[in-house]
């Protein structure tokens, strides 16, 4: 099961965060940290896995973006890499060509996507198209709600 | 799209003005211009979203908490803001009800206190008509469920679970898993509809049904053996990589705890393994079958091939350029080290090569290879590899790494590969050379350890180390910041032990006391000036004229000695002191002429063995010695806190016990600490004191199996002439060194050159042997030569290796063995380590029937149905059989009633209890096969079974350990009409040819109204049947599904191996049922010939369905019952009567439950009524009577369907 995902700019910026084990937010912000600067210190010709502590951490890089996950003993990397390139090609799809800039202003959409696509650590859907057409629906509907949404509230 | 919360700001902030200050992109872009003051800003930031959040109007708010969930991600706390959250999480509106969800699913954990408050909010949205609120709902639950939400939704989340949207029954699937961490008690009543879901319609909820439960299996296997055969189904069937890998993983998991399922696994994962392209796949395979062979280790006759296939396709993963693939291949690689090192070895270049890797992990990886794989023969190779990378090497992590492994691996099963071990030792020599190890105790002790062992190493050992000694203010410099002056306490210690060997003692000796000795730490100092007397020792019995050298020497030692007494460390002072006092007293004896060498002697008298590692624990306490008791008054808590860390540690492993070491720690300890302080506290002690003092210790020393005695001289002399040949070679390489590319000027016998040595001795002895066994071709070059007398290498190596003499093990006390009473130390280490894991709770006998009280009590005062009771018999003894299941639970036909059995039938356990206890003569089988069943539970019941009871003995002998997949050539298609009846699960044989043998099992499905088919097709011949075509022409009332070209269903990927079964599932949609149907079914296939040529080959025959077929296992309860009978909408009536010669009344009720899926809805004595429905829903109401025969009068809405049914049952039953 993916216990967390952690998404971080080259220089260590924290830009998405999804925990699928509860923390505290002190054991968060600990962890995350740590991972950063492992993930960071390692060279580019290095493989995509480290251990840390009894997980298992696997990571790439997008342009400038690290994509993180943290699995168990028994899980399997090379199936987190794809997931991870999935996560990447449907923000890819959702956004379109997207960019580090997107996630920063877009981010809760960014969640969005993961909620559609992962349910506490396991993967939900395999299908691209069914995700994408699971946040458009939600989208439309947050659309459709919105210009009445002010007026009812009134 | 991404701008709708923009635009609800910006039209509120156009109404309302100044108060909405920000949108979430004016925060984002705030802080991006704000880098230098950024926790100000947000400061600022956060002050205005709490204004925002006193606003009434839901947009701010909803706004304001996006910004808010912004903040957490970027590490800000905003739990105070969890009200905030929960008043937008239950807005109506879903714009504000998904932003509220994220920013809960962000920031709430199951601490969080307000969660309680959040039930009844949750389970609306769980319940509500919108697909996407629930789903919302669920996602946000999967982050922060806890205990209580865990207990009160789990019935929501259930019902969720037949939701008519696969995206609900999906999401609640994935969300029961959270649901089973947080309440235990929820996974045994869930887990019937959780298993139900692996055969859900819905591909993607299949497939996260595998997820969960594989996930729960991993934890706790042996509760999940039974739905082996499901997933071996759904692992041949799918297509599904991500599916695939976790039936795969779990497997993994199943197969330790059932080899036979292993065996199983091999054919169809090594077909994956030859044909996927997908890398994760194929290493999840690989993976399995290694946990599978690593579960049968024997008996499998394609084993060696699945292993080499295994490793073949690691090395292609290695080979790669793919770094990750590389890691993952030496991973798995180190697994199959365990169990099957041979096949490793023989990749050794491979692994050799990785260790050239720019990345670390695999390096260390390869390394961690390395142990497994030397021998004799390629140890020196290797290590030399090794010391190459270490010279290369920048990190001192690796380089550590890198020494100890060297060591480990050298040092192994009491040094069991090394053949020439001046090679080691010099190993050990440059391994002192390289900067900043912490390995410096570890090294040292090799060296006592390698000295203490082989005698013959001795005097190469000695001089090497001897040389170090005179070079010892190197490690003076480099102390600092290492450990490695550590190898001056060997140095010193072997040379004094063994001063015997020493070339030149005298320079030694002049080395030893020119050294600025009291700059080491103090446990070095304390054997320099110990082993300084032992050498004098030495010097003076050897010398000739031993007066007058012996007095030259001893003054001189006098003056040199006296400097040391300045030591501060007070162990390291005292024995200076001791020395330097009985150095003096010999002066004194030697200027009266009344010295006697041999006196001197007596102080270093005796063997020194080593000492195996537990001898301390086994010293029997002798009597009246408590241990535990203090000694003295326990010391104040405050002392103990000064104690600082020692910085000199010592490796596990090593020669001296623990509280020894602890002396050096506490040695030193005072010296540095106590220095200023307490001093007066030893000048205060009397000389008589001291001397109590000194006699103590001696005493203490005398009886320590551990003190360093003096060896006897005779011995040591015995020593040098031993293993000449090795010495010569020694001596050859050395003035070669001395040249030296050593710095430092160290006149080190190289490990190289001794490598290389050693590799021409070999050469020579190869071709000695070569001359020896084929004189004629002596002169051929030498690669043939090397090629040819391979074979004989065995012979050579014997000859090759000089056999050392290595002391292994060592002393115990008397009477103690070594294997006895070992201390379980480790396995103590694991249980205070372990965390707590949430998956123990979920270790549930998930086979055991559920105890929960049935929610509407019978209101009959009526006798269980008997079917009831025989099932819950079967439960009972499938249970004593170690959990190996029926296979009639593994049919997916009989998979509805089994959950009806749990839920509904099934009474609570104590009333199972009453039955076992007092059998009623109304269930004769019954109560004989509890009794038996009780009495004697582990015994294989069945053979006592009296014939001719047939509910229970058709159970008993059917728990075949999970046959559905397992049957290896016994699934054996009933002969008799009668037990096919009773066994509605077992295929039937349909048809055969001399190649196929073609069973099959029908399971119906309503909504749409389909026919599973499944063909269970048994391969008999010794060539692999692939091409597997199935035409079937559609009738009025049935069209098959999924077809590939017009009633054809090709399966292309298909092969049967040979002798092996397979099964293959056609669909038939149904639109009619009143008649029974015989389908004219061909079935070819092709059959791969060895010889190469590949004959096709058909089947015909009828595919028969019958009326029977149609009937879907349905419960209604007896008012819903009663009510349709008296409503006039069952107008077809039929009627059959069954002479009572053939069944009796039970049996009949049992087989029409079982086979014809009726339940019963009531029951009294000798009548009872059934019900079931058929895939397109039509109801059939059975009524059945015993009198004079049994009367079956049967109700219904279609007439034919009806009467077909009925006859079937009357022809059935005659």
């Amino acid at each position: 099961m993916i216990q967390f995902i952690l998404l971080f700019s080259r220089q260590g910026k924290l830009r998405l965060q999804k925990w699928y084990t509860s923390q505290t937010d002190k054991s968060k912000k600990k962890i995350t940290r740590e991972i950063i600067a492992a993930v960071l210190s390692r060279k580019p010709k290095m493989s995509s896995f480290l251990e840390w502590k009894d997980l298992k951490i696997v990571y790439k890089r997008y342009a400038s973006l690290y994509f993180c996950c943290a699995i168990e003993q028994d899980d399997n990397e090379l199936l987190t890499l794809e997931t991870i390139h999935r996560y990447v090609e449907l923000l890819d799809k959702y956004f379109g060509s997207v960019c580090e800039l997107d996630i920063i202003f877009n981010f809760e959409k960014a969640y969005f996507i993961f909620d559609e696509f992962i349910l506490g650590g396991e993967i939900q859907e395999t299908s691209k198209k069914s995700v994408l057409k699971a946040v458009n629906d939600q989208d439309v509907i947050q659309e459709v709600e919105t210009p009445q949404g002010l007026i009812d509230e009134y | 799209m991404s701008t709708t919360m923009d635009q609800v700001v910006k039209k509120a902030k156009d109404s309302f003005g100044p108060i909405f200050d920000k949108s979430l992109h004016d925060l984002v872009r705030g802080i991006r211009s704000h880098k230098d003051d950024e926790s100000k800003f947000i400061n600022e930031a956060i002050d205005e979203i709490k204004q925002e959040l006193k606003q009434e109007n839901m947009s701010v708010k909803a706004n304001a908490v996006n910004k808010l969930t912004y903040l957490q991600m970027l590490g800000y706390d905003i739990s105070w803001s969890a009200f905030n959250i929960i008043e937008v999480m239950s807005s109506n509106k879903f714009t504000f009800k998904r932003i509220g969800y994220l920013a809960a699913s962000q920031c709430f954990h199951e601490g969080t206190d307000v969660l309680m408050l959040t039930t009844n909010m949750i389970r609306k949205d769980l319940n509500s008509s919108s697909m996407y609120e629930a789903g919302l709902a669920m996602s946000g639950l999967s982050c922060f469920i806890n205990a209580d939400l865990a207990r009160d939704l789990a019935n929501d989340i259930m019902s969720l679970l037949s939701s008519t949207k696969p995206y609900i029954r999906k999401r609640a699937v994935l969300l029961l898993y959270k649901v089973f961490l947080n309440n235990p008690d929820a996974l045994k009543p869930a887990f019937p509809r959780l298993r139900e879901k692996l055969e859900d319609q819905d591909p993607g909820v299949q497939a996260a049904a595998v997820n969960v439960i594989c996930e729960l299996a991993r934890r706790n296997p042996k509760n999940y053996l039974s739905l082996a055969p499901i997933f071996f189904r759904l692992m041949t069937s799918s297509t599904n990589n991500w599916v695939l890998i976790k039936i795969i993983k779990l497997f993994g998991a199943l197969t330790p705890l059932e080899p036979r399922l292993g065996k199983k696994l091999i054919e169809p994962l090594t077909n994956l393994i030859h044909s996927t392209s997908a890398m994760s796949l194929l290493y999840e395979c690989i993976n399995t079958v290694i946990a599978v062979l690593v579960s049968i280790s024997t008996g499998l006759p394609n084993h060696e091939a699945s292993i080499q296939l295994c490793v073949q396709k690691l090395r292609i993963l290695i080979e790669d350029s793919d770094q990750n693939l590389k890691y993952l291949g030496l991973l798995a690689m180190s697994k199959i080290l365990q169990t099957h090192p041979k096949s490793v070895q023989a990749h050794n270049d491979l692994i050799l090569q990785c260790l050239d890797d720019k990345d670390e992990s695999i390096r260390l990886r390869a390394l961690g290879l390395l142990s497994g794989m030397v021998s004799k023969k390629n140890l020196m190779e290797i290590v030399r590899k090794l010391m190459i990378h270490m010279h290369k090497s920048e990190g001192s992590h690796y380089r550590d790494e890198l020494l100890s492994k060297i060591i480990g691996v050298c040092s192994q099963n009491d040094y069991q590969y090394i053949a020439n071990f001046e090679w080691y030792v010099s190993i050990l020599v440059e391994l002192t050379r390289l900067e900043g190890t912490k390995h410096g105790g570890m090294i040292s002790l090799q060296l006592l350890d390698v000295a203490v062992r082989v005698e013959s190493i001795r005097q190469f050992a000695c001089n090497q180390m001897a040389i170090l000694l005179e070079n010892a203010h190197v490690f003076i410099l480099g102390s600092n910041s290492s450990s490695v002056a550590e190898v001056l306490y060997a140095a010193a210690w072997i040379c004094g032990e063994f001063s015997s060997s020493l070339k030149e003692p005298e320079k030694t000796l002049e080395a030893m006391l020119n050294t600025k000795i009291t700059s080491f730490p103090g446990h070095i100092q304390s054997v320099y000036y110990q082993n300084i007397l032992k050498v004098i020792t030495h010097i003076i019995i050897s010398s000739e004229n031993g007066g007058t050298v012996a007095k030259d020497l001893v003054s001189m030692a006098i003056t040199k000695m006296s400097v040391f007494l300045s030591s501060g460390d007070v162990e390291a002072q005292e024995r200076a002191s001791v020395v330097l006092n009985i150095l003096k007293v010999v002066l004194k004896l030697i200027e009266k002429s009344e010295f006697n060498p041999n006196e001197l002697t007596v102080l270093f008298d005796g063997v020194l063995n080593p000492v195996a590692s537990k001898a301390q624990r086994k010293v029997a306490i002798p009597n009246g010695l408590d241990l535990d008791a203090w000694i003295n008054d326990p010391p104040s808590e405050s002392e103990d806190e000064t104690v600082p860390s020692n910085p000199y540690e010592y490796s596990k492993q090593g020669l001296f016990s623990d509280d020894q070491r602890e002396n050096y720690y506490n040695a030193s300890n005072l010296s540095s600490n106590t220095g200023d302080n307490s001093p007066r506290q030893y000048t205060e002690l009397t000389s008589e004191e001291l001397d109590k003092q000194r006699e103590t210790r001696k005493q203490s020393e005398h009886l320590n199996p551990f003190y360093i005695k003096e060896t006897k001289k005779s011995k040591s002399t015995a020593q040098t002439n031993v293993s000449s040949a090795i010495l010569d070679s020694s001596d050859r390489s050395q003035p070669a060194m001395s040249k030296g590319t050593i710095p430092a000027g160290l006149q080190l016998v190289s490990s190289d050159q001794l490598y290389r040595q050693s590799k021409i001795d070999q050469e020579n002895h190869r071709l000695k042997n070569k001359s020896k066994a084929d004189s004629g071709s002596a002169k051929k070059g030498k690669k043939s030569t090397r090629k040819t007398d391979s074979a004989a290498a065995d012979n050579v190596d014997e000859n090759l290796y000089p056999a050392i003499k290595v002391t292994r093990g060592g002393e115990l006390p008397e009477g103690a063995t070594e294997s006895g009473n070992e201390d379980n130390d480790e396995e103590k280490y694991v249980g205070k380590n372990k965390k707590y894991d949430p998956h123990r709770a979920l270790n549930i006998d998930l086979s055991e029937p559920v105890h929960v009280v049935p929610p509407l009590a019978p209101a009959l005062a009526v006798p269980e149905p008997i079917s009831t009771v025989t099932e819950q018999l079967t439960t009972a003894t499938t249970k004593t059989k170690k959990k190996k299941k029926t296979e009639k639970d593994e049919k997916p036909k009989s998979k509805s009633k089994r959950e009806r059995t749990d839920y509904k039938q099934l009474s609570p356990g104590d009333e199972e209890d009453k039955r076992v206890a007092s059998p009623t003569p109304l269930q004769p089988p019954a109560a004989t096969s509890t009794i038996v069943e009780t009495t004697v539970p582990k015994e294989k019941v069945k053979k006592k079974k009296p014939k001719g009871k047939e509910s229970t003995t058709e159970t008993l002998t059917s728990a075949p350990l999970v046959r559905d997949i397992m049957g290896d050539d016994d699934i054996n298609p009933m002969s008799s009409s009668n037990q096919q009846a009773n066994e509605p699960a077992i295929y039937k044989s349909i048809a055969e040819s001399e190649h196929l043998l073609i069973t099959s099992s029908i399971t119906p499905s309503s909504s749409p109204a389909q026919l599973d088919v499944t063909f269970l097709l048994k391969n008999r011949t010794s060539s692999i049947i692939n091409q597997i075509d199935v035409h079937v022409i559609d009738s009025m009332s049935s069209k098959l599904l999924n077809t590939t070209s017009p009633n054809h269903v090709s399966f292309p990927s298909i092969s049967v191996f040979p002798h092996a079964e397979y099964y293959i599932h056609i669909y038939f949609a149904i639109t009619a049922i009143s008649f029974p149907q015989k389908l004219k079914t061909t079935l070819t296939y092709t059959i791969n010939k060895p010889s190469s040529e590949n004959s096709k080959e058909t089947i015909e025959f009828k595919l028969d369905l019958p009326c029977s077929q149609y009937l879907i296992k349905k419960t209604i309860d007896s008012n819903a019952f009663a009510d349709l009978m008296s409503s006039s909408t069952l107008t077809s009536q039929s009627h059959i009567n069954i002479p009572s010669s053939s069944q009796d009344f039970p049996s009949i009720l049992k087989i029409l439950c079982q086979s014809y899926r009726f339940t019963v809805v009531d029951q009294i004595a000798s009548a009872a009524s059934l019900y079931s429905e058929s895939v397109l829903g039509h109801p059939i109401a059975l009524l059945l009577k015993s009198s004079n025969g049994i009367a079956i009068d049967g109700k219904s809405t279609e007439m034919h369907f009806l009467s077909n049914l009925l006859e079937e049952m009357k022809n059935f039953f005659k």
